[in-house]
């Protein structure tokens, strides 16, 4: 056996082994894993350890993904080794865990009806009328075929004799599932050949039998159920996983501020109407789900959902209510209520468990402390979990009275020594470390009995000898391999046959909001574009300044001024101006960092690009992996940027600057691209392509104005960089093979209605579009760009003929095409406004609770 | 058993709520508490409510204690709402025939109402049989907290051995004595703990302040909501509270007639009966807010409440004295 994989793996006494056994031999079923990473080479094991860094990165996997607009995501931690389980022994436990998903969903229809789990004394009273989440209006609602709990986790660990315990029941709104499933699909490629080899189940289909349940369960109303997965927004921790999990299932992702209650049916607001919601998968908690009944103050619900669910006209899953059993004192109640409700003995047990409620429960706490923690009965008491044993003196003395004052609110549990299995050190190579695991596991129920998921999402203590397993206190994941001496079930999740009622046309169930998001990425996507490219022309300039490039540098900065990336210094008494003045009279060098990079969140290139990143992960859902990949690469780029910026005397160079804009411009392309060739066609599409538009006609007519007004640009080389800042110098160089001039130059950029770096062009596609939009979705014609079209079509272009661009001063004929240019800018700037008006408009309009005594 | 020392009471009330916002609102939902429920000692004779604008919905259901519900939608814009709720019931007498139970304005004697430690223990996990539906009023609530300021403001009248209704009595008087009534000074938001810290607020307060001293000493006790006679009878005060809706407390006593509740009102200092009309009880406030909504929209908005109650002449038989 590999003795140097295992040379700092210590097998402790106190402790379980998931990979030797009792006599320190490998396990059966570890010993091929363990042989494989015996003979992989330390070339091999680095690569691996990058694909899974990079995939990560490149997923965007985080656990809480820009919750913080600062940009402190923390990435998701994977260890490439799995945690191997064997047949016999999965069999064993997920039985158990089924038999607890039927206990506690036979609990929750007994505590939403007749209670007699109370009046019998089987469960206290305090436990259930005193905890936050029994939510009172539930009470008497029996969801479709008494299912209360669509998909229920168990975290489970091992204790030293090898017998798993539950150590916590998620019954509200599981999370995990989508991390364990992003966990396979990166860790089965880094052991392809191990993974098919061992023979070791997939996941798909249990998220197939889970859509399939939910469909089931649904309302049936002749049409294709729609199924919307309810997320809480972007700053919940497992965000990444909502929007996962949505486009896995293909479930459309909402908020609650996409839905609506009429009439007692939900409906998802779409630019086309409001279309019936059958079936909710909720991310969101139970008592936020409905302002109007439940908690007031929620504005992430949807009020009257209640009543919606009371009608039998929506499925809500879990159902609303089912947080109530995930108290930390119930499971001292499992074995009765297991014997009482389903008549059979609790076939895995709970960690102990004591409610210092009860007398002697109270008694036994006190006396042990040294050996329990003490948590919190109800999760609204806010209470970190207290080891007995870190109490001294007054602390100690502090907790037993508030035991003894108010010993209902107080449950106490065994310590637990977690099973250890071994991790990839990342920093020693080829060194196995021993690290404690705890195992959640996820259970569907179906109309023909539950289903576990074969697998599940292991998690790693960050240290060894770990008493506390989070991954919000740095701990890892892994994922979990559950051999089969049977066939793999090779199921993808792809509908089999598809019916007439299943058919789903693009786009129909688009919520205004992502609509609006998309609008916005198109928009900040061409204008990262555009500013970038102003910045770039503005900066080589700058960079290999001579007395022949100074005229076109000069005018170039002016532009940048007057499309307001570079500070004026006018005269002014706001203090936003003021500011602006100071920035003016700073060395050129460093206004030009700040326009790239500025330390203030919104200003600058990096402030488009953040607002670009903070739209994309609105809707992050409609992206494919590999145009998230792009996004998230510039995330990155901007991040290492910043970094190099950050410090306090740190010299901004020139150089790196432009290297950025080279990245970024790099980067907006391949965003370009995607949506051009890897999107479906749906309104979402339509309206990032109209935002991407509207964005280059107001950039273009603005830029071709301001340099028609500015006099500066009448110096040598100007109308070159005119030419390279529109993207259009390599048509002009290959029609005319002569120095730039005014009139061919105006010609391709304002009038060919075949370049697409042209104003016409664009007043010509948004035309066309808004067109078809009116169309389709109904509303009035757009008449202002129309009019701006005919207009600059009316320019009689031969009025420069004969011109010198060069001896002439800013007059006619260029103010009054300027003054055309910007009368189009104008017209699309209104354009955007009345299609947010049109479109957009309830987005941001919350709900408010109103009383009345 | 209810001891009849009066004749029916029957009362005509109109509660009218009018909201004006600002701005139009695109979509509201509200739920009604201001249909009064059937008790024992309560009948209604006649009720209606009335809305403007036209709702789009309205439908009727019971809540989970019983309490008559109606929920409201208006799914289109509108710059008001008008709900006018007009009903005639006949209130019977109801006091407990105990001794030491009277009006507050009689002296107390000792009773053979339980001890409240007894009551206590009955309620206690582990006790058969389960008093299921008091242990319902028992924990906290969202207004009503469990804590142990409450419990020690409580004590001085929980002393060992002293019979419930008499300790519960005594913890209304020292509520109705050392608080000051102040509209001015509570909103619906204010925390029980910030009554409790300033002594000073409105019946609502007072009802859970009282609920927050009776379950922190582990009892059980409800919030009921309902009306107050605006125009006294002759030779008596009027009593605060009256020209609104009005807000008192239940308690339970399981020995006492098979188990059985008892009214207090903190407000007044003493034992409703037949001048109180209940409207509908639960945990507290939240539960049974005569107009519970949510709206979209509105900004701003300007609310009126109008309660008025008054006695019907009965035309023949025993008439009710009027002024």
């Amino acid at each position: 056996m590999p003795q140097s994989l295992l040379s700092s793996y210590q097998k402790k006494n106190d402790r379980f082994d998931e990979m030797l056994a009792e006599d320190g031999c490998v396990r059966p079923s570890w010993q091929p894993f363990l042989a494989h990473l015996a003979a992989a080479t330390p070339e091999q094991m680095r690569h691996r350890l990058d694909y899974v860094r990079r995939r990560i990165l490149e997923n965007g996997v985080t656990y809480n993904v820009y919750a913080d607009p600062q940009g402190a995501d923390r990435p998701w931690e994977l260890d490439p080794l799995p945690l191997i389980l064997s047949p016999g022994e999965w069999q064993e436990l997920a039985g158990a865990v089924t038999q607890r998903a039927r206990l506690l969903n036979a609990v929750l229809k007994d505590l939403y009806g007749p209670q007699t789990l109370i009046t019998d004394g089987s469960l206290p009273a305090a436990l259930v009328f005193g905890h936050n989440n029994f939510l009172w209006p539930c009470q008497g609602i029996r969801p479709p075929g008494d299912t209360y709990l669509h998909l229920y986790a168990a975290d489970l660990a091992r204790s030293p004799d090898g017998r798993w315990w539950v150590i916590a029941d998620r019954t509200q709104a599981p999370s995990g599932a989508g991390y364990a499933l992003e966990n396979r699909t990166i860790v089965g490629r880094v052991f392809p050949e191990q993974f098919r080899d061992l023979h070791v189940q997939h996941l798909a289909s249990f998220f197939r039998q889970l859509q399939d349940s939910l469909a089931h369960w649904a309302p049936r109303t002749g049409e294709a159920p729609l199924i919307v997965l309810l997320t809480p927004g972007p700053y919940n921790e497992t965000y990444f996983e909502h929007a996962y999990l949505a486009r896995y299932l293909g479930f459309p992702l909402v908020e609650g501020q996409d839905l609506t209650v009429r009439g007692d049916c939900v409906y998802l607001r779409t630019l086309s109407g409001l279309r019936r919601v059958h079936a909710l998968l909720r991310r969101l908690d139970d008592d936020y789900c409905d302002p109007l009944e439940l908690r007031g103050d929620s504005a992430l619900g949807i009020p009257g959902l209640l009543q919606a669910v009371r009608a039998g006209n929506v499925l809500v899953a879990n159902a609303l209510g089912s947080g109530l059993i995930e108290s930390a004192a119930l499971p001292g109640f499992l074995p009765g209520a297991c014997r009482k409700l389903l008549g059979e003995p609790l076939a895995m047990p709970s960690v102990a468990t004591w409610w210092c409620g009860e007398r002697a429960a109270l008694a036994f706490t006190i006396e042990h402390l040294d050996e329990l923690v003490i948590k919190g009965s109800y999760p609204s008491q806010r209470f970190d979990p207290v080891f007995g044993n870190e109490l001294h003196g007054s602390k100690r003395e502090e907790m037993i009275a508030r035991l003894r004052a108010r010993p209902q609110a107080y449950v106490a549990q065994e310590l637990v020594n977690f099973s250890e299995a071994p991790a990839w050190s990342t920093s020693h190579a080829r060194r196995l470390l021993p690290r404690g695991v705890g195992l959640r596991v996820f259970v569907a129920a179906t109309p023909s009995g539950h289903v576990v998921m074969p697998g599940g999402l292991t998690r790693v203590s960050a240290a060894s000898n770990a008493r506390v397993i989070s991954m919000q206190r740095g701990g890892s994941s892994k994922d979990t391999w559950v051999l089969t001496d049977a066939a793999v079930n090779t199921f993808s999740l792809l509908k089999q046959s598809v019916g007439k009622a299943d058919i789903v046309r693009g786009g129909r169930n688009l919520s205004s909001r992502v609509v609006e998001n998309l609008y916005w990425f198109g928009r900040y996507a061409e204008r990262c574009d555009k500013t970038s490219r102003l910045l770039r022309v503005a900066l080589s300039r700058l960079v290999d300044a001579g007395a022949d490039t100074l005229p076109a540098l000069n005018s170039a900065l002016d532009l940048c001024r007057t499309m307001q990336l570079l500070p004026t210094a006018e005269t002014d008494t706001h203090a936003a101006a003021k500011a602006r003045k100071a920035a003016a009279e700073l060395p050129l060098d460093a206004q030009m960092v700040h326009a790239v990079c500025s330390k203030e969140w919104g200003e600058g290139l990096a402030g488009d690009i953040r607002r670009l990143l903070w739209v994309a992960t609105q809707v992050r859902e409609r992206f494919s992996l590999d145009n998230w990949h792009a996004i998230n690469r510039l995330q990155h780029q901007l991040q290492q940027y910043s970094e190099t910026l950050a410090g306090e005397d740190a010299q901004p160079e020139l150089g790196e600057a432009l290297a950025f804009l080279d990245q970024v411009l790099l980067t907006a392309s391949s965003l370009a691209g995607f949506a051009m060739d890897n999107m479906t066609r749906d309104d979402g599409w339509r309206f990032l392509i109209i935002g991407r538009r509207i964005e280059r006609l107001v950039f273009l007519a603005n830029a071709v104005a301001g340099f028609l007004r500015l006099p500066s640009t009448r110096a040598a080389g100007s109308l070159e960089w005119l030419l390279e800042l529109t993207d259009s110098i390599i048509t002009y160089r290959s029609r005319y093979m002569i120095q730039p001039q005014l009139l061919p130059a105006l010609d391709l950029i304002v009038f060919d209605d075949g370049n697409p770096h042209s104003v016409a062009f664009q007043l010509q596609f948004l035309v066309r579009y808004l067109d078809n939009l009116a169309r389709l979705l109904g509303g009035p014609r757009d008449e202002a760009l129309p009019q701006a079209l005919t207009r600059l079509q009316a320019f009689d272009l031969g009025s420069f003929e004969g011109q010198s661009f060069s001896e002439c001063s800013a007059c006619n004929p260029c103010l009054e095409l300027a003054g055309l240019l910007s009368g189009t800018a104008l017209a699309a700037a209104t354009l955007s406004d009345r299609l947010a008006m049109r479109y957009f408009s309830h987005v941001g309009d919350v709900s408010r609770q109103t009383f009345a005594s | 058993m209810i001891a009849v020392s009066q004749s029916a009471a029957r009362y005509h009330i109109v509660h009218e709520t009018s909201y004006s916002y600002e701005t139009p609102v695109s979509l509201s939902r509200q739920l009604l508490h201001l249909t009064p429920r059937d008790c024992s000692w309560q009948r209604c004779l006649a009720h209606q409510i009335s809305v403007k604008p036209e709702v789009t919905a309205a439908r009727e259901r019971n809540d989970c204690f019983g309490n008559p519900v109606r929920e409201l939608a208006i799914e289109f814009p509108h710059r008001s709402l008008c709900v006018r709720a007009e009903s005639t019931i006949d209130v019977l007498p109801h006091l407990p025939a105990l001794a030491g139970i009277t009006h507050a304005d009689r002296a107390l004697s000792a009773g053979p109402s339980p001890t409240w430690e007894t009551v206590r223990e009955a309620l206690a996990y582990g006790s058969r049989p389960v008093l299921l539906d008091a242990s319902r009023f028992q924990f906290e609530s969202p207004y009503v907290r469990v804590k142990h300021e409450f419990a020690s403001y409580a004590r001085p009248s929980f002393t060992p051995g002293r019979p419930v209704f008499d300790a519960v009595q005594a913890l209304m008087r020292r509520i109705y004595d050392e608080f000051d009534f102040d509209p001015e000074a509570t909103t619906v938001a204010t925390p029980v703990l910030k009554v409790l810290a300033e002594k000073r607020g409105v019946c609502q307060d007072f009802a859970h302040l009282m609920l927050s001293c009776l379950r922190s000493q582990g009892l059980a006790a409800r919030y009921v909501s309902g009306y107050l006679l605006t125009q006294p009878p002759p030779g008596q005060p009027r009593m605060v509270g009256a020209d609104a809706s009005h807000a008192w407390v239940s308690v339970f006593c399981p020995e006492l007639d098979g188990g059985r509740w008892v009214d207090f009102d903190p407000t007044n200092n003493l034992l409703p009966d037949t001048q109180h009309i209940t409207l509908a009880w639960g945990r507290d406030f939240a539960d049974v807010s005569p107009l519970r909504g949510i709206i979209l929209g509105g900004d701003a908005h300007e609310l009126d409440v109008a309660v008025t109650v008054t006695p019907v002449v009965e035309t023949r038989g025993e008439a009710a004295l009027l002024p």
